[in-house]
């Protein structure tokens, strides 16, 4: 048994041992879970892919004359503006003024708020674009002018939804191609698109949080981050395997990070034919080996951990049930398996090389006491189903 | 053909804003002992075209015929595909694969899971660029 303050004061005198998510599977398997408990003090996991529920709080600063900003459009990407004067919330799916979406079946949505993030987290120079009702203390009603993520007092990703847990796999049993947040689906089951780093992926090493909750100090694109909420949708009771681990979405998490901080190869404007604009990004968390529980949950590998194949033609858009069957990681990446007898070939939509960078990063930025741990000031809850959206007329009851 | 070793040679022929005159790929059939396999070609009279080919045939009579072609004024590139894959923009997510149909794009080491690009597998046929979430494959056309 080890605390987060003894972790934490190895750490800081440099001596702690740090392993990632993979390299944690075969250690364990021979230095045996005892042993490997009482000797490495972080397991470092991580994860890189799309997540729509990012964006970001930016402070523009004061013009002269004064301006409250009420409508606001960077790079012709509108941000939300009903708070503070100054203020506006960039939201990476928002799609870039003129953008036809779908008019023209695929759309291509080659520019949006992701990509705005990446520009400015790549310290490119931007448009602001802001229009105003003007008000006695603040009388302009128009500006148009230019600036980097530099000029700007703050610069806060602020991401409601990260990190899933698990998630859904995707196919298409019908017999036209569809176009969705999964990617291309050709018809009858051709292909099929997964979305986890799997083994190395920070929910999926601690199944049930617990160490991982409000407050944990989280790596956010190359900044210092931490968990400020459960995220939306965060459904923790769901089905799980003996291991503890999710067999479907489960939990999630509300992230946020100084984004002036962070490295722009971990922050990419995603363009997803047919579906929309988005945001990838690499997050990454320390596991503190507090006991042999939380280190056995952390030597949890490919395949052991299942996903379910959902039917993206007909099941996902409909919210029903079904499931068309369960396939483990191992099998995903192996780059094909079998479903009803059929041979789909499986393609990922999140990267697992820069996770296992990600984890590398976070592992040597821990070794060098660069990086502490944080212990949760309260944990996510563990028995929270989700409720759905039902349509009623005004005043019915459920 | 006869039997000497055979090669193939990836090239793209940009032509000027004129007419060449001439059944270029023909002649190089016909005159030069070549095989040509066409990925793709866009050629109008009197406007800028391409057409992007792999040539199959002895070295020497390949040389020959990409001469004869430069005589006509016609540019001849060997140095890239008309799809460039941007390793600084690809992030290794692997959605292109399934839809490569070559396995031209595929998982390079098993371990570290990045994405490699074999160019002389790629026909060009684009559907990386469909499928690309992060811009990394591009067509020069």
């Amino acid at each position: 048994m080890k605390t987060y303050e003894e972790i934490n004061s190895r750490i800081e005198s440099g001596e702690a041992v740090v392993l990632t998510a993979d390299e944690i599977i075969d250690y364990v398997d021979k230095e045996g879970l005892d042993k490997a408990a009482a000797e490495v003090d972080v397991v470092t996991t991580a994860t890189f892919g799309t997540m729509c529920s990012s964006g970001c709080f930016l402070n523009f600063g004061h013009s002269k004359p004064k301006m409250r900003m009420s409508e606001v459009w960077i790079d012709d990407v509108m941000a939300y503006a009903g708070i503070a004067a100054v203020d506006a919330y960039l939201g990476a799916t928002q799609l870039r003024h003129n953008d036809p979406a779908n008019m023209y079946y695929p759309g291509d949505f080659r520019y949006g708020g992701g990509h705005v993030i990446e520009k400015l987290v790549a310290g490119e120079e931007v448009q602001l674009f802001a229009l105003s009702y003007g008000t006695d203390e603040y009388p302009l009603k128009e500006i148009r002018t230019y600036f980097t993520i530099d000029d700007l007092n703050q610069a806060i990703m602020t991401n409601p939804r990260n990190c899933y847990q698990n998630y859904n796999v995707a196919v298409n049993c019908s017999d036209k191609t569809i176009y969705t947040y999964l990617g291309e689906l050709k018809p009858n089951m051709a292909n099929l698109t997964y979305s986890s780093a799997g083994q190395l992926s920070p929910l999926l090493n601690d199944p049930l949080y617990r160490t991982i909750g409000i407050g944990t100090s989280v790596w956010l694109a190359g900044a210092r981050g931490h968990v400020y909420a459960e995220g939306t949708q965060h459904a923790s009771d769901c089905l799980r395997g003996d291991n503890d681990v999710p067999m479907e979405g489960a939990g999630t998490l509300g992230l946020t990070g100084n984004m002036k901080k962070m490295d722009s190869e971990f922050v990419r404007g995603v363009s997803l034919k047919g579906y929309g604009a988005s945001l990838a990004l690499g997050v990454g968390i320390p596991i503190p080996i507090l006991d042999k529980e939380i280190l056995r949950h952390c030597t949890v590998r490919d395949s052991e951990i299942f996903a379910e194949v959902i039917d993206y033609s007909s099941t996902y858009p409909e919210r029903g049930g079904d499931i068309v069957g369960r396939v483990s990681y191992a099998d995903l990446r192996s780059g094909e398996v079998e479903l009803d007898g059929k041979t789909v070939a499986a393609g990922s939509m999140s990267s697992y090389s820069k996770a296992l960078k990600i984890s590398e990063i976070l592992k040597e930025e821990i070794k060098q006491g660069a990086f502490l741990l944080s212990k949760p000031i309260r944990n996510l809850p563990v028995n929270q189903g989700m409720t759905p959206l039902d349509v009623r007329a005004q005043g019915e009851k459920k | 053909m006869n039997t000497a070793e055979l090669i193939t040679k990836r090239v793209i022929l940009n032509f000027p804003k004129f007419n060449a005159g001439q059944p270029i790929l023909t002649k190089l059939i016909k005159e030069f002992d070549l095989e040509i396999n066409i990925y793709r070609a866009r050629v109008t009279p009197n406007k800028e075209g391409y057409i992007a080919i792999d040539i199959i045939g002895e070295e020497s009579l390949i040389e020959e015929g990409l001469d004869f072609i430069e005589s006509l004024n016609v540019d001849v590139d060997l140095a890239m595909n008309s799809l460039l894959w941007d390793q600084d923009r690809c992030v290794g997510c692997g959605n292109c694969v399934p839809h490569c149909p070559t396995g031209a794009l595929h998982v390079g080491d098993q371990r570290s899971r990045q994405i490699a690009f074999h160019r002389n597998l790629c026909v060009e046929c684009l559907s990386c660029v469909e499928n690309c979430p992060f811009g990394a494959c591009v067509s020069i056309f």
